[in-house]
C-alpha cells in the first residue's frame, strides 16, 4: 500500500529583483509600474516534475545539499505549500517535525503552549489531557511546565516541541532535520521513538544530513540536486552516489582556491622583485627553487580532495641555477589548527645529497593517506642541512581528507577489529547488502 | 460560495483552537502587568474620562440631550468609544496578525482565518469587560436601564460580521501591500470623527446640513453606533430597517473579504 504519492511535482517560486519589487502602494500607484512589477523577472524552479511512492510501514530518507528542495518538498507533502503543477496524496494523519516550537508563544506556560500546539497539531483536548503527563515526563520538563516558555532554553524549548510533535501519534511521520540542536542524552532518546515508530509500521519520511543516520533508519533514499530527483535506491547506494557528487564539487572549490593561491604568488612574486617586504608565507634566496608543487593520486591525476584509505604523490619542480652539493628536500603535513602532523626531509631519512644542477623534480609518495576528515596544509621547502633555506612554502598549498569514518585523533593508524564470537556484532555498511 | 461554505464547517472543527488562542491572548497581554486583567476596565474608563474633560468641560456639549451635564455627555461618549475600541483594535492587529504569527503559518498546516478571527473574537472579550462598567454608570447617572438594552446583542452581531470582513480583507492584503497599515492606522482616525461617536446624530448642525446627515448614514459604523446608543444611552428601540441594511452589508463584506483572503490563502507562506 502507498502511504504517499508524489505525482509529478513541480514547484516554481517567482523571484523579484528589488529593484522591480514594489514594496509600496506610492511606487505601484505614482508610477504606474504595477504591472510591469508584477511580472517577475526570474523563475525559480524549486522543484523540478518529482515523482515518487512511499510505501506504507516504511522509512523514506531524502537528502541533498541545502536548497536542493528538500523541505519544499516536506512542505508540499504536509500541504503547507501547494505545487505549481502535479499531484500529491498523502494517506493518513500527517504530523510534521519541521520546526519544533513552532506558535509557541514565550508569554505563556509550558503547559498552556502543550495545549494550543497540540491542538494545532491535531490532537482533541482530550487527548492532550491523556497524554499530558507523558509529554512533558518525555521532554523532561516536569519542574518547569508552568513557567513562561520565554524563561526555557532552546533545548528546552526544542524537547517540548518534539515531545508534543512524536505524541501526536501520526500514521505518517515527517521529521526535518529536527535532531541536530538536541544534546547528547536526547537526540538517542529521540531516534529510539523514530525505532518505534518504524517497528510500529508506520511511515516516516526523514531528511537529514546525517547520513549515518540516514543509512541507519532508512530503508529507500531518494537524492534531490537542484530540485531535480538523480536517484531513488538503498540508502548505500543513494548515499555514495550523493557523496561522490560532493566530492567532485568540493575538488571544483579546490581548484579555484588553488588558481587564487597561485594568482597570489605571482602577484608577490612581482612585488618582491620591486624590492618590497617579504612575504610570510615564502622566504629563502632560491639558490634552489621549488617552481611548482602538485599533488595527485597514486595515477597522478592532480586533486585535492582524498579519502584516507587513498594515496598521495606531493610532486615538486625543482630548479638550482648554479651547482650546490648541500641541500635537502623536506614536506609536512598540518591540519586546521596547524598541528604538524607528519613532517620529514630527506635528511633525517639518511639521505646523501651528491649534487644538483637545472631543472628536475622530486616526488614523495604516501601509500596510503591514513588521516582523519578535515583541511590540511602543506609545508614544502629545500634548505641546507644546518637549515639555511633555499626556497621554504609554508601553509601554501591545502588538500582536503573526506572520510565517511567518524574517528578522532590526527592520524588514522592502519587497523583492524576482532572479536570473539561471543560478541554480537557486525558493521553497519554490511545492512543494506 | 460552495467552497467558502466548507471553509466554514472546517472552521467549527477547530473551535477549540479559536477558544484557546483567544484565552492565550487574553492571559498574554496583561501578563506581568500589576492590574492584570483590570486593564481592560481601566483602559476604556481613562480614555472617557479624557474625551469627558475636552469635549464636556473645555468644548461644551451643546445637545439637548445631554442636559448640559458634562457626565451625562461622558455617559453618551463611553456607548459609542467602547465598541470603537473593539472596532479599531481589530482592525490594526489584524493588519499585522499573518506577519507576527509568519513562522506558525509557514510550519503549521491549519485554517490561517483562525489568525485575524481569534483578534476580533479577543477584541470583542475586552470590550465585554467594559461593558458592566458602561451599564454600571448609566445606573447611577441616568437612573434608568430600559428592556431595550435587551437588544444589544444582536447590535454587537451585527459589528461582529462586520468586524470580521474588514479583518479578513485587511489581514490577507496587507501580506501584498504593506502599506495598509499605516494607510488604516489614519483611515481610522477619520473614519472616528465620521461616526456618531462624540456628536449624536440629533446635533443641530447635521441637521440643518442634508449633504452631511446623508454622507454619515453612508457610513455602516454610524449605524452600529447608534444601535448601542439607541439601547443604551437613549432607552429606545433599535431602528431596524437601518441597522438590517447594515447587517447586509457586513454580510457582504465578509463574504468578500472571506473570498478574497480564500484566493490569497497559497502565497501566505511565501510572502509573509
Amino acid at each position: 500500500m502507498v502511504a504517499i504519492e508524489v505525482d509529478n511535482v513541480t514547484r516554481i517560486y517567482q523571484k523579484y529583483s528589488a529593484r522591480h519589487r514594489f514594496k509600496t502602494f506610492k511606487s505601484a500607484l505614482v508610477k504606474g509600474d504595477l504591472f510591469r512589477a508584477m511580472r517577475p523577472d526570474e523563475l525559480v524552479t524549486a522543484l523540478d516534475r518529482i515523482s515518487f511512492q512511499v510505501k506504507k510501514g516504511t522509512t523514506f530518507g531524502i537528502i541533498g545539499e541545502n536548497g536542493s528542495g528538500k523541505s519544499t518538498l516536506l512542505k508540499i507533502i504536509t500541504g503547507i505549500a501547494k505545487p505549481t503543477s502535479g499531484k500529491v496524496s498523502v494517506k493518513g494523519k500527517v504530523s510534521a517535525l519541521i520546526e519544533l516550537g513552532a506558535g509557541f508563544h514565550p508569554e505563556i506556560s509550558g503547559r498552556e503552549n502543550v495545549y494550543i500546539n497540540g491542538i494545532m497539531l491535531g490532537l482533541s483536548k482530550k487527548e492532550i489531557d491523556q497524554k499530558f503527563d507523558e509529554i512533558v515526563k518525555f521532554a523532561q520538563l516536569e519542574e518547569f511546565i508552568d513557567a513562561p516558555v520565554k524563561t526555557y532554553s532552546s533545548g528546552m524549548y526544542m524537547r517540548l516541541g518534539f515531545s508534543i510533535a512524536i505524541n501526536v501519534n501520526p500514521d505518517i511521520l515527517l521529521v526535518d532535520e529536527v535532531l541536530a540542536v538536541g544534546d547528547a542524552s536526547f537526540v538517542p532518546k529521540c531516534l529510539d521513538r523514530i525505532d518505534d515508530f518504524r517497528r510500529r509500521k508506520k511511515t516516516i519520511l526523514f531528511v537529514s544530513h546525517d547520513l549515518t543516520t540516514v543509512e541507519k533508519v532508512c530503508d529507500r533514499v531518494a537524492w534531490l540536486k537542484e530540485g531535480r530527483l538523480q536517484m531513488i535506491a538503498d540508502p548505500k547506494r543513494a548515499i555514495d552516489a550523493y557523496l561522490q557528487d560532493i566530492a567532485e564539487k568540493q575538488e571544483e572549490d579546490f581548484e579555484i582556491r588553488q588558481r587564487e593561491v597561485e594568482q597570489k604568488v605571482k602577484e608577490e612574486e612581482e612585488k618582491e622583485e620591486k624590492g618590497e617586504d617579504r612575504r610570510e608565507n615564502r622566504w629563502g634566496k632560491r639558490e634552489i627553487e621549488i617552481t611548482k608543487v602538485r599533488m595527485t593520486s597514486l595515477r597522478g591525476e592532480e586533486k585535492h580532495v582524498f579519502s584516507p584509505d587513498e594515496g598521495m604523490k606531493i610532486k615538486m619542480d625543482v630548479s638550482a641555477k648554479t651547482r650546490i652539493t648541500d641541500f635537502v628536500f623536506g614536506i609536512g603535513i598540518f591540519n586546521s589548527q596547524g598541528v604538524r602532523c607528519y613532517g620529514t626531509n630527506t635528511h633525517s631519512e639518511d639521505f646523501e645529497p651528491q649534487s644538483i644542477e637545472g631543472n628536475g623534480n622530486v616526488t614523495y609518495q604516501v601509500d596510503r593517506l591514513n588521516l582523519i576528515n578535515g583541511t590540511y596544509y602543506l609545508d614544502v621547502a629545500v634548505h641546507k642541512r644546518d637549515g639555511y633555506p633555499y626556497d621554504y612554502h609554508r601553509g601554501m598549498y591545502t588538500f582536503l581528507v573526506s572520510s565517511k569514518y567518524k574517528d578522532v585523533g590526527i592520524a588514522r593508524p592502519a587497523h583492524a577489529w576482532f572479536f570473539s564470537s561471543s560478541i554480537q556484532i557486525k558493521p553497519s555498511f554490511s545492512k543494506s547488502r | 460560495m460552495l467552497r467558502l461554505l466548507s471553509n466554514l464547517r472546517g472552521l467549527y472543527k477547530y473551535r477549540v483552537l479559536i477558544q484557546n488562542l483567544v484565552s492565550r491572548e487574553l492571559k498574554a497581554r496583561y501578563r506581568g502587568t500589576v492590574l492584570g486583567f483590570l486593564w481592560s476596565f481601566f483602559n476604556p474608563l481613562l480614555l472617557m474620562i479624557v474625551y469627558t474633560l475636552v469635549f464636556g468641560f473645555i468644548i461644551p456639549a451643546r445637545d439637548p440631550a445631554f442636559q448640559g451635564n458634562p457626565l451625562i455627555y461622558a455617559i453618551f461618549l463611553f456607548c459609542g468609544v467602547l465598541p470603537w475600541t473593539w472596532f479599531s483594535s481589530s482592525s490594526i492587529e489584524s493588519a499585522n496578525v499573518l506577519m507576527v504569527q509568519g513562522n506558525l503559518i509557514k510550519k503549521i498546516l491549519f485554517p490561517v482565518e483562525i489568525l485575524p478571527i481569534v483578534v476580533v473574537t479577543s477584541n470583542f472579550v475586552h470590550f465585554v469587560f467594559g461593558l458592566p462598567i458602561l451599564f454600571f454608570f448609566v445606573l447611577i447617572l441616568i437612573k434608568k436601564l430600559t428592556v431595550y438594552v435587551f437588544f444589544l446583542p444582536l447590535v454587537i452581531l451585527v459589528q461582529f460580521v462586520f468586524s470580521l470582513g474588514i479583518a479578513l480583507l485587511v489581514s490577507s492584503l496587507t501580506v501584498h501591500f504593506r502599506d495598509i497599515k499605516d494607510i488604516l492606522s489614519n483611515l481610522l482616525t477619520f473614519w472616528f470623527f465620521a461616526t456618531p461617536i462624540i456628536y449624536p446624530m440629533t446635533f443641530i448642525t447635521i441637521r440643518e446640513n442634508r449633504w452631511l446627515e446623508m454622507l454619515l448614514d453612508l457610513n455602516p459604523m454610524t449605524h452600529i453606533m447608534q444601535g448601542y446608543q439607541n439601547c443604551v444611552f437613549y432607552g429606545e428601540m433599535i431602528r431596524w430597517k437601518r441597522l438590517g441594511v447594515t447587517f447586509l452589508f457586513a454580510l457582504v463584506l465578509f463574504i468578500l473579504g472571506y473570498y478574497i483572503f480564500d484566493r490569497l490563502r497559497d502565497s501566505f507562506p511565501e510572502e509573509v
